[in-house]
C-alpha cells in the first residue's frame, strides 16, 4: 500500500531509496543535505532490507565506494551538496568511463568556494556540461518537489541500468529542505546475489564463478583508436538518451505568447508567476526541463515560432540560458534573470522582470540597450 | 482555499515546529500543503521562520513575497514581515517584548498573549499551540480534530501523553485573541 | 596468471609479487570468488595479468573502492594491489579508513620508494638523501619530510589484523611473503579485517642500476628502514626487537 507521508526532499528521498530496493548508500554529510544520510542511518536499512549505509571518510571516498559497489552489479548511491560533488567529480568522470550504474544526488547550495548553505542552482554547467575530466555526459533528472524528491530514485536507477551509466539528481537546498506531502512506494525486493550475477554477471566483477572469461572494469585505454571507439560508445549511449529518455513539462503553453524556461525549484516560482501574469491577461506560458540532458531542444524550437519572447530564469547568473539560446537558433530573443548568494526570487519579482524585460509593447529590451539591470 | 502563511520568531521558541503541526493538520484534512524553513546556523539562537501553504491545488512557489497572514513572535520578525502581509490579511502577534507595535490600518491585528498564558498553565513549551489556537479562532482552515491527529501524526510516540495538554493550550490561544485595533481604538477613545 | 607477457622492466618485483597472490588464490581454491582491485602506476596493469575478475580504480583510491564492493558483497574475496604513491601519498585517506574500519579485505602494499610509471619521481617513502627526478639533488628531509613507514602507522589501528613487511628478491623471501598472503586471504575466510601486506621491491630502472645492484641497494640502504618481519599478528602488535 503507498503510503501518505509528510516529509522534507532529503528524507523522501532517503525513504524512497530503501522502498526502491537499493543496495548501498555511500555518503558524508554536508549541508542542505545531510538529513538523507541521517535519515538512512536513523531507519535500519540493513534491517529493513539489507540495504548497506556507510559514512564515508569524505566524499571522495564515497564516490569510490560507490565506484566498488557499482562494478560489482549493485544499486548504489551517494548524495551530497554542492562542494562535496565537485570532490566526487574525478569518481563520477570514471562512473562514465568505466561505463558504470550509479545515482549521485546533488542539492545545490550557492558557490563557488564554500558559498552559503542556501539554495541555488550553479551547479547546472557543473552537472550537464561535464564537470569531471573527458568527453562524458551524465543524465539529470531535476525534481521540483518533494514527491519528485522520492519518485525519481526508482526512476534514476532505471536509466543507469538501462544504459550502464551515472545518473544524477540535481536538486537544491530549497527542494531538499521543504516538507510536503509525499506518497511513497510500496517496497520493491532487493535483486538477490543470484539475480545480480545472472543478470549483470556478464560485465560486473564479482568473481568469475561459471564464467570462462574474467570481467575487467577500467577506463583505462592508452591504444588510441581503442579509447575513441569507447568514446564513440559513450556518444551513442547519450543520442540514445535524447531520443528516449528526454522528459519535460509544458505548463500553460498552448496560448502562450511569452515563455519562462525554468527547472527545479525556480519552475515552481515560475509556474506561481505564470499564474498571476494570466490573472493580469498576460499570456504566459512555462517549459519546465526534468531531464537537463537531454535538453528539451525541438520542443523549444518549436515554441520559438510561437512567442514573441522567452525569460530564462535560474538561481544563478545565466547558465542553462546557453542551451535555451543555442535551442531556439536566434528565431526569438532570450533573457536570462536570476540571483544568487543564496537569494531566492519571488513569483512577482518574475512578473516584474518579463514586463519589464520581455514584454515592453510586445517587443523586447535587449541587454546591450544600456538600461539598468533591475539589481 | 490557499492560504498562505509566514510564522517567524526566535529559534527555540517552536516556530518550525507550530508550522509542521499546521502542514500536518492540512494534510490530515486532505489539503495540499508546503513547509518551508528557513535553515541554517540563524536557527541556532537567531531568528526563525517558515512559510506554510496550505490549498485546495498544488502549491507552485513556497517562496513569497506577500503572505495571507504572519504570526510574528518577536520584534526582529515583526519589524521584518509587516509589511509582507497582503492588505487586508492578518497579523497575529504575542506582546511580550515588543515596543514597537504594528502600524499598518489596511490589516487585520491580532494580539495573543502567548507567553503569559503558558507560564499560567505552567508549562512554557505550549507557548506555540497557544499562539496556533489564536490563528485557529481567527483562520478556521483546519478543524480541531485535524490539528490534534495532526500533532499525533508530527509527535513522537512518546510525547503522546502530552497531548491533552496540547489541546488545552490550542483551546486556551482560541479564546484569548485579542483584537488589537479596537483594543487600539478603544484606549484613544478613553484618552 | 593470464597468458599475457608481463609488461614491467625485467628485474621488477612486480612480476613475482602477482604471481604468488595468483597462487595463492589458485592454491586456496577461491580465484573465482575473487576480486582484485588494481592501482595507478606500474601495476595499473595488474588486471592485464592477474586471472581473476579486476576493477581499476581511480589514483589512491583502491581500498574505497574494495570496500563498496566488499560490503555489498561479503562473501567475496576483496583485495587491492597497490604501489607506494597510490597507497601512502594521494590514497593515505583511503587506506587509514579501510584499515581503521576494518573493513574485511586485503591491502597488497609494493613500495620501492619511487613513482616507476611517471618515470621514477619522488615518492612518500623515498629514502632521506635518495636522488629522484623530484629530488635530484637527494631527499632532505627538513623541506621533503621523512619516509612514511605505513606498515608501522596503520598496524596502531585497532581494525588491522595482520600487519606484515615482506621482500621478494630471493627464495626464500618468497616463500615467506607467499605464506603471508596466504595468511591474510584466510583471515578474509574467517572474517578477521584487514590484512596489510607490505612487499618491499626494487625499482631497478626508477634507480637507474642493474637488476642485481637495485637489489643488493635495497638490502643496504631499504631494509634499515623498512625491516622485514611480522609488525601484528592476529590482532596484536610484535614487541619490537
Amino acid at each position: 500500500m503507498a503510503e501518505l507521508r509528510l516529509m522534507k526532499g532529503n528524507e523522501a528521498l532517503a525513504e524512497a531509496a530503501i522502498r526502491a530496493g537499493v543496495d548501498a548508500y555511500f555518503g558524508y554529510p554536508i549541508t542542505p543535505q545531510s538529513e538523507v544520510i541521517e535519515h538512512l542511518m536513523a531507519e535500519r536499512p540493513e534491517e529493513r532490507t539489507g540495504m548497506i549505509v556507510l559514512q564515508a571518510e569524505s566524499e571522495v571516498a564515497a564516490i569510490n565506494m560507490v565506484y566498488g559497489a557499482a562494478s560489482a552489479g549493485k544499486r548504489v548511491m551517494t548524495s551530497s551538496s554542492s562542494p562535496g560533488i565537485s570532490l566526487k567529480l574525478e569518481g563520477i568522470s570514471y562512473l562514465a568511463g568505466a561505463e558504470l550504474p550509479a545515482v549521485i544526488v546533488n542539492v545545490v547550495r550557492g558557490g563557488p568556494g564554500l558559498g552559503t548553505i542556501q539554495p541555488a542552482q550553479s551547479d547546472y554547467y557543473q552537472a550537464v556540461k561535464g564537470g569531471g575530466h573527458g568527453d562524458y555526459k551524465l543524465y539529470v533528472l531535476a525534481p521540483a518537489s518533494v514527491q519528485e524528491m522520492a519518485d525519481f530514485v526508482p526512476d534514476a536507477f532505471e536509466i543507469a541500468f538501462k544504459y550502464r551509466a551515472p545518473v544524477m539528481i540535481l536538486s537544491d537546498g530549497m527542494i531538499g529542505q521543504i516538507m510536503e506531502k509525499v506518497e511513497l512506494k510500496d517496497q520493491v525486493e532487493r535483486l538477490t546475489d543470484e539475480e545480480i550475477t545472472e543478470k549483470y554477471g556478464h560485465w560486473a566483477t564479482i568473481g568469475k564463478k561459471g564464467r570462462k572469461e574474467r570481467n575487467i572494469i577500467t577506463s583505462l585505454y592508452l591504444n588510441p583508436e581503442e579509447l575513441e571507439e569507447r568514446v564513440n560508445k559513450l556518444v551513442k549511449k547519450y543520442e540514445k538518451m535524447e531520443e528516449e529518455d528526454l522528459r519535460y513539462e509544458m505548463i500553460e503553453c498552448e496560448d502562450a505568447e511569452y515563455l519562462i524556461v525554468a527547472y527545479g525549484s525556480s519552475a515552481r516560482i515560475a509556474q506561481k508567476a505564470v499564474q498571476l501574469a494570466r490573472e493580469k491577461g498576460i499570456k504566459l506560458g512555462l517549459l519546465r526541463p526534468i531531464t537537463l540532458f537531454p535538453f528539451p531542444k525541438k520542443q523549444l524550437l518549436k515554441l520559438s515560432d510561437q512567442v514573441k519572447g522567452i525569460l530564462s530564469m535560474e538561481l544563478n547568473t545565466g547558465q542553462m540560458v546557453d542551451d535555451v539560446r543555442l535551442s531556439v537558433e536566434h528565431k526569438v530573443p532570450v533573457e536570462h534573470y536570476g540571483r544568487s548568494g543564496g537569494i531566492i526570487y519571488t513569483p512577482e519579482e518574475i512578473l516584474e522582470v518579463l514586463e519589464k524585460r520581455i514584454i515592453k509593447d510586445g517587443s523586447i529590451r535587449h541587454n546591450k540597450t544600456g538600461e539598468p539591470s533591475l539589481l | 482555499m490557499t492560504q498562505e502563511i509566514i510564522i517567524a520568531g526566535f529559534g527555540g521558541q517552536g516556530v518550525l515546529s507550530m508550522g509542521k503541526i499546521l502542514a500536518y493538520s492540512g494534510m490530515m484534512q486532505g489539503e495540499e500543503v508546503s513547509w518551508m524553513p528557513s535553515y541554517g546556523p540563524e536557527m541556532r539562537g537567531g531568528t526563525a521562520n517558515v512559510t506554510v501553504i496550505l490549498s485546495d491545488d498544488r502549491i507552485s512557489s513556497p517562496y513569497l513575497k506577500l503572505y495571507d497572514t504572519a504570526i510574528i513572535l518577536n520584534q526582529q520578525s515583526l519589524d521584518k514581515f509587516e509589511s509582507t502581509i497582503k492588505p487586508g490579511g492578518v497579523l497575529i502577534y504575542d506582546p511580550q517584548g515588543i515596543t514597537h507595535h504594528p502600524s499598518r490600518t489596511d490589516i487585520d491585528i491580532y494580539q495573543v498573549e502567548g507567553h503569559k498564558l503558558a507560564s499560567e498553565m505552567g508549562n512554557r513549551k505550549v507557548f506555540n499551540m497557544i499562539v496556533l489556537g489564536a490563528f485557529l479562532k481567527i483562520k478556521p482552515i483546519v478543524d480541531l480534530d485535524n490539528v490534534m491527529e495532526g500533532l499525533k501524526r508530527s509527535l513522537p510516540d512518546r510525547y503522546h501523553h502530552l497531548l491533552p495538554l496540547n489541546e488545552d493550550a490550542i483551546r486556551k490561544g482560541m479564546k484569548s485573541v485579542i483584537d488589537y485595533k479596537s483594543e487600539n481604538q478603544l484606549m484613544s477613545e478613553q484618552h | 596468471m593470464t597468458d599475457n607477457a608481463l609488461t614491467y622492466c625485467p628485474g621488477c618485483g612486480h612480476g613475482t609479487a602477482h604471481n604468488i597472490t595468483m597462487e595463492v588464490l589458485e592454491e586456496l581454491g577461491i580465484g573465482d570468488e575473487t576480486i582484485g582491485v588494481a592501482p595507478v602506476g606500474c601495476s595499473v596493469f595488474a588486471y592485464d595479468f592477474m586471472n581473476v575478475d579486476m576493477t581499476q580504480a581511480p589514483h589512491g583510491r583502491a581500498p574505497a573502492v574494495a570496500t563498496g564492493i566488499s560490503r555489498t558483497w561479503p562473501d567475496k574475496y576483496v583485495f587491492t594491489y597497490q604501489g607506494d604513491g597510490d597507497l601512502a601519498a594521494i590514497g593515505t585517506a583511503e587506506t587509514i579508513h579501510a584499515c581503521n574500519r576494518g573493513e574485511n579485505i586485503v591491502i597488497i602494499f609494493v613500495n620501492n620508494g619511487i613513482y616507476g610509471m611517471t618515470g621514477g619521481q619522488m615518492a612518500p617513502t623515498t629514502l632521506e638523501g635518495m636522488r629522484t627526478s623530484t629530488s635530484p639533488y637527494g631527499r632532505e628531509i627538513e623541506s621533503m619530510g621523512s619516509p612514511i613507514k605505513m606498515s608501522e602507522l596503520v598496524a596502531q589501528l585497532p581494525g588491522t589484523y595482520f600487519v606484515t613487511r615482506q621482500s621478494v628478491h630471493t627464495h626464500k623471501n618468497v616463500r615467506k611473503a607467499k605464506k603471508a598472503i596466504k595468511k591474510a586471504f584466510e583471515n578474509t575466510r574467517l572474517r578477521k579485517g584487514l590484512s596489510f601486506i607490505e612487499i618491499v621491491s626494487n625499482c631497478n630502472s626508477g634507480w637507474k642500476m642493474t637488476p642485481n645492484e637495485s637489489n643488493e641497494w635495497m638490502e643496504e640502504n631499504m631494509f634499515p628502514m623498512f625491516p622485514l618481519g611480522d609488525i601484528k599478528v592476529n590482532g596484536k602488535l610484535k614487541q619490537a626487537s
